[in-house]
């Protein structure tokens, strides 16, 4: 698990790398002061964001937060009470088709008809976009190719598995090729095998697609994203790039473990480090400035003054704290 | 592209084994009607000679035939129509046509050419019956032809209403009741119009079988006609501002 996450990350900086060099001025969405309400219920309240070409945003939040709402309200299947979206220079609310022309969505519920096969529900969708007869079976057969649905085009959706018919929903929204793909909650119900390879596909559209997506899971967002968006209620309360936010949070801390503690002042005395926890059992969080870690001096001071180390695990504070304090600010503020 | 939505509509219904079910009892029922009738018409056929106008098979036969069809429709279509609108909003599938590139009004358009082509297949199929006395008798082809319209307005009708309520809930079988309820409303209208008020003729004009009537005997008025096409028009408006409404209300 560990290693396969080690693996994961290492692609993702390597697509993230790309993915910067790709990146483009291009905006493809712009939305302004988006406003929506069921009855007195604010759902999405004066949100904003942009995205470019080349990007991947993920909108994460806890469950109810208003991101789906958000994402429906982007693919033009809802109205917004108030504000403006912009894609790819059109105007969704004057202009719906044109607008609706440049997006594909996914939908938190795959939107597939059980009866229709694989091969019939693609090519409806093509014709529905207005794909040519002929120009739908080539984007079919490159589409059935890219999302691994080559097998299964002859096969009833009723009779396929979740993570098949997750994928039949991706390829759906990728048919016309459309340079902005939203996509709610897309890993939902998957194993992680099929995470994986859906992880892999997102990664490589958002090399030259605007892709914008809709998850509750942070690995999610660490996993697949460029930029990341958090939500609450309704509300925009952080925005920015991953690798930003991941800059910031280098490690701030160091636990231990020594079999032979010293006295805390003698931790303390170590160079760089600013505070330090007793955990119990011999168990410490040092925490230092984010310049320099302490390790070096705490490997040879153990050695040195016979601590018997036997743990020295650097901590990331990263987006999961960021996470869990906007969620925690609501607890309180109940 | 509201061919391409009609032709899935209509493929819909063919994978369903209720389309199949619904059609072999409409033909099951009708052919017995059918054939009583026309062992009711050898039975009198000695004693029609001599009348002024002497009454063919078609009055006695085919009228009567396509009196019971239209019962028929009037049972069979609120099933056909329940799942228009209500199946795709329960299961999600609106969604697809709500973000594709295409109006409210090709959708309501598009659904209600599949499922009228489904109706006027029927209507075919129902045809059949008193065609085949061609062979053996001299049919009034005029008449037939007006009954058939006739038929197949008001399955038009019923159709237009059908998807109407179906976009209203996304429950089918509420969307099915109502419906009937609806029909049956317009169809029993007349009878308050039996009484001797100044606002009978009104009930009398919204009644949908009155308009049936003077067709069955051959009679093509195009107020007939033009009150069914408002009829469905009417119906179809209503459902498009409904999707329209859908997106605004979600």
């Amino acid at each position: 698990m560990e290693e396969s996450r080690s693996h994961d990350t290492a692609r993702r900086k390597r697509t993230l790398v790309k993915n910067a060099a790709l990146m483009t001025d291009e905006i493809l969405v712009q939305v302004e002061g988006l406003t929506r309400s069921y009855g007195e219920v604010r759902v999405v309240d004066a949100v904003e964001f942009t995205l470019f070409r080349g990007q991947i945003l993920g909108f994460l939040g806890p469950n109810g937060a208003g991101k789906s709402t958000t994402m429906r309200l982007v693919a033009g299947v809802l109205a917004p009470d108030s504000g403006r979206i912009t894609i790819n220079g059109v105007d969704l609310l004057d202009e719906p088709l044109r607008a609706k022309q440049s997006i594909g969505y996914l939908p938190e519920q795959p939107p597939l008809y059980r009866e229709l096969t694989v091969d019939e529900q693609l090519s409806y969708s093509a014709r529905l976009h207005g794909l040519s007869r002929a120009a739908s079976r080539q984007a079919m057969a490159r589409i059935k190719q890219r999302c691994g649905l080559a097998a299964v085009g002859r096969r009833l959706i009723g009779n396929l598995s979740k993570g098949y018919r997750q994928r039949v929903g991706i390829a759906q929204a990728l048919l016309h090729d459309p340079p902005v793909i939203v996509l709610d909650e897309p890993t939902v119900g998957l194993d992680p095998i099929q995470l994986r390879e859906i992880r892999d596909l997102i990664r490589e559209l958002g090399q030259d697609h605007g892709v914008i997506l809709s998850t509750h899971l942070l690995s999610e967002v660490q996993a697949t994203c460029t930029h990341v968006q958090i939500m609450r209620d309704g509300r925009l309360v952080y925005a920015g790039a991953l690798a930003e936010l991941e800059q910031h949070q280098q490690s701030t801390s160091l636990r231990i473990g020594l079999q032979a503690p010293p006295p805390v002042a003698l931790l303390r005395a170590l160079p760089a480090v600013e505070q330090v926890e007793d955990l119990g059992q011999g168990r410490f969080r040092l925490h230092h400035i984010a310049a320099a870690a302490p390790t070096q001096a705490v490997l040879e001071q153990a050695r040195m003054g016979g601590w018997e180390l036997w743990e020295l695990t650097p901590e990331h504070a990263g987006l999961e704290s960021i996470f869990i304090e906007l969620a925690l600010e609501r607890e309180v503020k109940r | 592209m509201i061919l391409v939505i009609a032709a899935r509509e209509l493929r819909g219904l063919f994978l369903s084994p209720l389309a199949w079910t619904l059609l072999a009892m409409t033909q099951g029922l009708l052919a017995w009607i059918f054939l009583i009738l026309i062992d009711e018409f050898r039975g009198l056929e000695g004693r029609l000679v001599g009348l002024d106008p002497m009454p063919g098979v078609t009055d006695l036969v085919i009228a009567p035939l396509l009196r019971v069809a239209a019962w028929a429709l009037l049972l069979l279509t609120p099933l056909l129509t329940m799942r228009l609108f209500s199946e795709e909003r329960r299961v999600g599938t609106l969604d697809l046509l709500l973000s594709a590139p295409v109006t409210p009004s090709e959708i309501v358009l598009g659904k209600y050419l599949g499922v009228l082509t489904f109706l006027l297949g029927t209507v075919a199929l129902i045809a059949l019956m008193p065609l085949s006395l061609a062979i053996g008798a001299t049919l009034d082809f005029g008449k037939l032809g007006a009954g058939l319209l006739g038929l197949s307005l008001l399955a038009a009708s019923f159709a237009a209403a059908g998807l109407y309520l179906s976009t209203l809930t996304a429950q089918p079988a509420v969307a099915a009741t109502a419906t009937f309820g609806l029909l049956l409303t317009f169809w029993i209208v007349d009878l308050a119009g039996a009484g001797q008020g100044a606002v009978s003729p009104i009930f009398n004009y919204l009644a949908l079988p009155r308009h049936l009537d003077a067709l069955l005997l051959g009679w093509v008025q195009s107020a007939d006609v033009a009150y069914y096409l408002l009829f469905s028009a009417a119906f179809l408006g209503l459902a498009i501002r409904r999707l329209d409404n859908i997106r605004l209300q979600g």
